[in-house]
Order: C-alpha cells, then structure tokens, then sequence
C-alpha cells in the first residue's frame, strides 16, 4: 500500500487531469469505429487514469473513486461481455461470434456494426479492471496485513 | 567469456542483417503478406460493417476469435498475479491459525 | 522526410535502451525504458500502424512505467551487477 503526504499541487492538478482523461478514454472506446482507438486502448488509459489517482493521492484515498475489491470483477465482467454477445448470436441462430444473426431489428450491416461495439466494451471493461487489479496487486504485496488493501 | 558474448552477438546481428536484405521494401504492394486476403478486406471492411476504420473491423469483426482469445489472456495474467500476490498470505495466516487451535 | 524520422527515431530508440541496460538508478531505468516505448510508439505512428502507437503508448509508456515504479518501491532500488 503506498501512502503519501497531503500536496496541494499534485492533488489539484490529478483532479483536473483524471476527468479529462477518463472522457477521453469513453471518446477512444466508443469512436474506435472511426478514428484509431477502440477497446483495448480505451481500456488502458482509463486503467492510466485510476492508476494515476493511485499514484498520486495514496491508496487509501484513491478508494472512493475505484475500491481494490472492484478490479478483478470488472475483469470478469469484461470477458463475459465478450463471451455473452458471441453465445447470444449462436443461441439466437447464428454462429458463435456471428454478429447479424442477432435479433435487434436492424439490418445486417448495422448489426455487425453494434456487435462490434458491444465487443470493444467488453475488451475495455477487461483491460481496465486486469490492469488495475495487477497494480493492486503489486502494491499491497509487500503489506504485513495480508492483502487487506 | 565476455569476449565469447560480444561475438556471438556480433555474428547474430551480422545474420539478421544479412536475413533482413531479404525482406520486401516497405509499402511494397506485392509483399508476400499482402497478397492474398489483404484485397478482400480493403475491399470489403466498409460494405460489411459501415465502419471506417479497418483495423477495428478486422480485430472485432473478421478475427473476433482471436480478440476473445487476447482478452482471456490478458484476464489470465491479472487473475494469476492476484493468486500469486494476494493469495498466499491469507492462506498462510488461516494455517497459523489452525496451527494455534490445534 | 518521413524516412529521417525514422532514422531519428530509430537511433534515439536505441540510445534509450543502451542507457537503460547501463544505468545504476533502477527507477531511472525505469524511465528511460517509458521513453523508449514512447520512441517506439513515435515509430509505429511514423510507418503508419496508429492503432499499435496508441496501444504502444498507451500501455508501454504509461502503465508499465508505472508497474516498474511500484516493483521497485517493493524491492531495491540500486542495481547490483
């Protein structure tokens, strides 16, 4: 667990910073159909943003906007998205990962569109939640409590 | 044996040197890896899907296999640094205490 | 003028990681292996491949440096070879 003096500066620039960067990160994640970007990045700078409050303001602070106990569900939360769209689309008629035979009401070509969107969440929600569990991780390793952090 | 390590590094670099004359000039439109079904999803990625950007029709859509298979590697990794680092003093704590009991 | 970019990319790259293999500091190893990604991640946008620039800057530059950081406030700080 690291824990750090209270400092005005790093405090106020890290609460300007965090909200800007997690805005960019939903911007990233959902306009990776047309810009570069998509899940995975997305998906890591919000991870860079909860890692940044981590780092900055100390763990014990840092729980109020993303507790330790949050990251490997999220993890988890993640790859069933992934899974739960390619399993709906085989139980609803397709293939597995078979994005049109989805029953949205949509034309083909906007299903596969949706699918993919649906996809990045999932890789993003993964990859948010793994990257700041390993951190966790790493921190509260050396804490004599036995991962209560 | 330091002398031995400089060499052999050498040669290693002097051979991969020598292998990279054989790789295609850059942005070479006739490169082995660009042959085959590379004009088949240039061609097809934006009638398919109405996205733009290729490269998220490719790892989301044509090889979404693969991205389920990354990101149930990436879970893996977190999963297994969260038994490795977190796990075991737990474990080890409930031990002592049922060594105390006992 | 993109194949100078490159050039100056690529040898800055290589600089970097010398540094990085020789330096004593382990937390200034630490950085100086973030700027490297952040030069390869320079490399990747310059030969057209945005997608793994972002990702490469993203992950190597950013959360690895900051995984390294938090390893080595665990262990030691000086290396020892």
């Amino acid at each position: 667990m690291i824990r750090r003096p209270d400092n005005m500066i790093v405090d106020v620039v890290v609460r300007l910073m965090v909200p800007a960067i997690q805005i960019f990160a939903f911007y990233v994640i959902f306009h990776g159909h047309y810009s570069p970007g998509g899940g995975f990045q997305g998906g890591a700078l919000l991870a860079g943003s909860i890692l940044l409050q981590r780092v900055a303001l100390g763990t014990e602070r840092s729980q109020l906007s993303f507790p330790v106990r949050y990251g490997l569900p999220f993890g988890i939360i993640g790859v069933f998205i992934f899974a739960g769209t390619g399993l709906f689309a085989l139980i609803m008629g397709g293939q597995y990962l078979q994005y049109d035979a989805m029953p949205f009401g949509l034309t083909p070509v906007w299903l596969r569109n949706t699918g993919i969107l649906l996809v990045e969440l999932g890789v993003a929600f993964a990859v948010m939640g793994v990257l700041v569990s390993i951190y966790d991780s790493l921190a509260c390793s050396s804490d004599e409590e036995g991962g209560r952090c | 044996m330091r002398t031995f390590g400089v060499v052999l590094i050498v040669i290693t670099g002097l051979v991969l040197l020598y292998a990279g004359l054989g790789l295609p000039q850059f942005g070479d439109p006739h490169a082995p890896a660009a042959e085959h079904v590379s004009d088949h999803y240039i061609k097809h990625a934006y009638h398919d899907d109405h996205t733009p950007n290729i490269v998220t029709v490719m790892i989301a859509d044509y090889r979404s296999f693969d991205t389920l298979g990354e990101t149930i590697v990436v879970f893996a990794a977190g999963l297994a640094c969260y038994l490795l680092l977190r796990g075991e003093p737990r474990r080890r704590k409930r031990a002592d205490e049922e060594d105390q009991t006992a | 003028m993109r194949e100078d970019l490159i050039l100056i990319f690529y040898l800055l790259a290589i600089l970097a990681a010398i540094v990085a293999l020789n330096v004593k500091d382990l937390l200034a190893a630490a950085v100086v292996l973030s700027l490297f990604s952040f030069l390869a991640a320079l490399l990747y946008i310059v030969l057209g491949a945005v997608d793994v620039g972002f990702n490469e800057a993203v992950l190597g530059a950013g959360v690895t440096g900051v995984l390294f950081v938090v390893t080595i406030f665990n262990t030691h700080r000086r290396s020892r070879d």
